[in-house]
């Protein structure tokens, strides 16, 4: 593995007061009696940086951005109030099936994530990680005003004002709420810009990786968890 | 109420007695007098029902304020308890032994004013904020506004009006002030 | 014909061991305990909060909750805001049901202030709260089951909410978000022809109702699942602050709205269920026929309320609505339970402190860490569901 691909060995090993205790550097003993050291977060993770995909050959392209684009996998995870209006999305009067958009449990299964208002920092830490553990490609879509500029908790000390700093962001649907229907449009539109091939969320992400770390390692002061979480 | 209130005054000193509404009363206690006013309330007068406990921080007479809400389902009424403490070095007696939702509220009140409830359990643990380095934040001398322009990134060109200015001139062009 | 029930019964007394004090003593390095982070993620109607689970099979041994994804420090920007600017802010203290906020941060002010309400205010007032109050038990009647993989019936509330959500915005506005209840009165008359949508939307749901039971309550699985599950121990209640629904179905009728009347609630008949098997089944009943007697009590508001165009008391003028000194715990009576709000003024424009008493906040933390001992795995989230926790009102 050459050199700028070994994220965490680049930064300087500094004191982190919040580090957990199963993740500080230890000696193990191993099976012959021998000791050596472990460094949890180096040695138990892969620690490969993501990689760009550039696009292929243009038709198959097309191809793939229009498969993509009719089935929309929605990641349940609800992280601020937006999160009410979700429900009803799916129930029989708005009826999000007839544009393919589904529901699922888990991150590796997913397309799409949503965040669904507000996030608290603590919230923001698990939604980078689900972020990163989804498959590529995956796109970001951001209800609420309190995502696009920080609504009306512009000034609480816990929520965080912009989420384009932290995820790469591929649609905002603005209102405190957003309706129903103004979800069901951010998904028409999340279909346009993908079938158009404007939506390459995930390759900003790796291509601006440190300025999207640094800016997460600015706020989230107990990170406890590798650079890259596959 | 008022017979209550008269054994009170008499066995454990409350000042400040305040009849709120017919069912609702505040006192005010001494710090050392407080856990055993509050067991008397639970065991003797039957106000088992614990509703709250909050603090509030008069910045200016360097006090926190502790209250206790207490209900009693039998009869009732309640009693708002009032316990004064030093704002340099807050410690309070716990009352988890009462009721043991009260550790609860005993956990948010470290983490959120730095009032220390010494043997309450899993006191120390953070209960809501993560990673937290500044000092406890629903105390008055903290700025919420400064720390958030600090820290996170606001984005340029968000407007805002002064609510009040936009209410002036919309609702009350004439008023002067 | 006799039948033979199956019931295994788990022999706790070796397995894990306890210590002097009654906790069991968990080596997870033994390799016969298995830790579970459940959360933050929620596909139900859990809310974003996570458990962490310590498993013996399939036994939870031990349980914690963690709070806090929700956090936007709600106490501290109120200090900042004047009473006016904490109404918007107030009702995002809990999403389901925001009109309990709006009413407490009302009655609160209003106490202190003294000012009085008119009297079809009052009425409105409370057609509102019932709503909200129909609308968030529609959604989680259904729910319990939903979480047992029922999902029918979710659907069909689902459907049912949207209807009451549309009067809402005839009403006030706003699909879930309404500021209707302002310091002084309501914000708005009631629309032409509101009452008759109403009722045929009410009529609805008594079918709803009778399809649920069919479907939901008399279905063996569900009897199965819940029946005799997550018991909720009379001696808790008083331990751990369980009001409302929970504390219902353990046999202690207290209700706000029966006990410290507001508003109207004394002129309207009704009377809470009160059931004592204490199980998630019993839960789940208290909350169905709160459903019945919700739309009971709106057909008699509907019936009683009077015409007046007075809605909205004189109230100083809004930019410089001071609050005399003093303190106030104002209570309502909210799907979940006793939901109140604790004002502490210092005469000046904007409050001196704020504090929230949701009843998930017991619920969800420490009464959910006592329940969940010894339960199932499989069990964990009927037990949150049925003691209907809402995390945006534990951490605020």
């Amino acid at each position: 593995m050459s050199e700028e691909q070994n994220i965490n060995q680049n930064n300087e090993p500094k004191e982190d007061k919040f580090l957990a205790e199963e993740n500080k550097i230890r000696l193990v003993t191993g099976p012959d009696g021998k000791q050596f050291q472990v460094n949890p977060l180096d040695d138990y993770f892969c620690d490969k940086r993501p990689q760009v995909v550039a696009p292929k050959n243009k038709i198959i392209e097309k191809f793939l951005n229009w498969a993509r684009a009719e089935s929309l996998w929605v990641l349940g995870f609800g992280t601020g109030c937006g999160s009410i209006e979700i429900p009803p999305l799916l129930s029989p009067r708005f009826d999000a099936f007839r544009y393919g958009v589904q529901m699922r449990p888990t991150p590796r299964q997913s397309s799409v994530l949503i965040i669904s208002g507000y996030l608290a920092v603590k919230t923001l830490k698990r939604a980078i990680r689900t972020y990163e553990q989804m498959q590529s490609p995956k796109y970001v879509m951001a209800l609420g005003s309190c995502t696009i500029n920080g609504g009306m908790y512009y000034d609480s000390y816990n929520t965080i004002n912009r989420v384009d700093q932290y995820l790469p962001v591929d649609v905002y649907v603005a209102g405190c709420m957003p309706r129903p229907e103004a979800l069901l449009a951010g998904f028409v539109k999340l279909k346009e810009r993908i079938k158009a091939g404007n939506a390459e969320g995930a390759n900003e992400y790796a291509e601006k990786f440190d300025w999207y770390k640094a800016n997460q390692k600015k706020i989230i002061k107990n990170w406890n968890m590798p650079d890259y979480n596959w | 109420m008022d017979k209550i209130i008269k054994d009170l005054t008499s066995r454990f000193k409350v000042t400040d007695y305040i009849q709120q509404r017919p069912n609702m009363a505040y006192v005010t206690v001494q710090k050392e007098l407080a856990i055993s006013l509050i067991t008397h309330m639970r065991d003797i007068e039957g106000f088992t029902h614990f509703v709250l406990l909050t603090a509030v921080d008069w910045i200016e007479d360097n006090l926190f304020q502790l209250t206790y809400i207490l209900n009693s389902p039998d009869k009732k009424v309640d009693l708002g308890i009032r316990v004064m403490i030093d704002r340099e070095n807050p410690t309070m007696d716990s009352a988890h032994h009462l009721w043991q939702q009260v550790a609860t509220y005993q956990r948010e009140l470290k983490e959120m004013f730095g009032i220390d409830f010494p043997g309450s359990p899993r006191v120390d643990e953070s209960f809501i904020l993560e990673g937290w380095d500044d000092i406890p934040p629903y105390r008055r001398d903290f700025d919420t506004l400064k720390y958030a322009e600090e820290t996170y990134f606001p984005r340029d060109g968000r407007g805002s009006n002064d609510p009040a200015e936009y209410m002036k001139k919309k609702l009350y062009p004439d008023e002067e002030k | 014909m006799k039948r033979n029930k199956l019931i295994w019964q788990p022999d706790r007394s070796k397995y894990p061991e306890h210590d002097s004090n009654g906790k069991p003593i968990v080596d997870l390095k033994s390799q016969k305990f298995t830790k579970l982070w459940q959360g933050p993620n929620h596909p139900g109607v859990t809310g974003n909060m996570s458990l962490e689970l310590t498993l013996s099979g399939d036994e939870v041994v031990e349980a914690k909750t963690h709070v806090g994804y929700l956090h936007r420090g709600f106490e501290k920007l109120m200090e900042r805001r004047t009473y006016m600017q904490c109404f918007p802010t107030s009702i995002r203290m809990c999403v389901a049901e925001p009109d309990s906020n709006e009413y407490v941060l009302s009655a609160a002010v209003e106490e202190l202030s003294g000012i009085e309400v008119p009297e079809t205010a009052q009425w409105l007032r409370m057609l509102a709260l019932e709503m909200a109050r129909l609308q968030v038990l529609l959604r989680v009647v259904p729910g319990i089951a939903s979480t047992l993989s029922l999902g029918l019936g979710s659907q069909w509330g689902m459907y049912m909410r949207e209807h009451i959500l549309d009067r809402f915005e005839e009403l006030t506005g706003g699909r879930i978000y309404h500021m209707y209840i302002l310091p002084g009165g309501v914000r708005g008359q009631l629309p032409d022809g509101f009452k008759k949508r109403m009722l045929e939307n009410l009529d609805m749901i008594d079918g709803f109702i009778k399809r649920i039971e069919d479907l939901i309550f008399s279905n063996n699985v569900f009897k199965k699942r819940t029946v005799g599950v997550g018991i909720l121990k009379p001696e808790w209640v008083d331990q751990f602050g369980v009001v409302g629904p929970p504390a219902r179905g353990a046999g202690f009728k207290r209700d706000v709205r029966k006990d410290y009347p507001y508003l109207k609630y004394n002129e309207i008949d009704f009377d809470p269920f009160m059931a004592t098997d204490s199980d998630i089944y019993t839960r789940a009943i208290v909350r169905k026929q709160d459903l019945i007697m919700t739309v009971d009590i709106i057909r008699q508001i509907l019936d009683k309320i009077p015409n007046d165009k007075e809605i909205r008391a004189k109230t100083p003028n809004v930019l410089h609505l001071e609050i005399p000194k003093g303190e106030v715990y104002a209570r309502s009576e909210s799907s979940r339970g006793e939901y109140g709000m604790y004002i502490v003024s210092d005469g000046s424009k904007y409050p001196r402190r704020v504090n929230l008493r949701g009843p998930s906040y017991t619920h969800a933390v420490a009464l959910l860490e006592k329940m969940l001992i010894n339960a199932n795995i499989s069990d964990v989230h009927a037990i949150m569901v049925s003691l209907q926790t809402c995390p945006p009102e534990i951490e605020r």
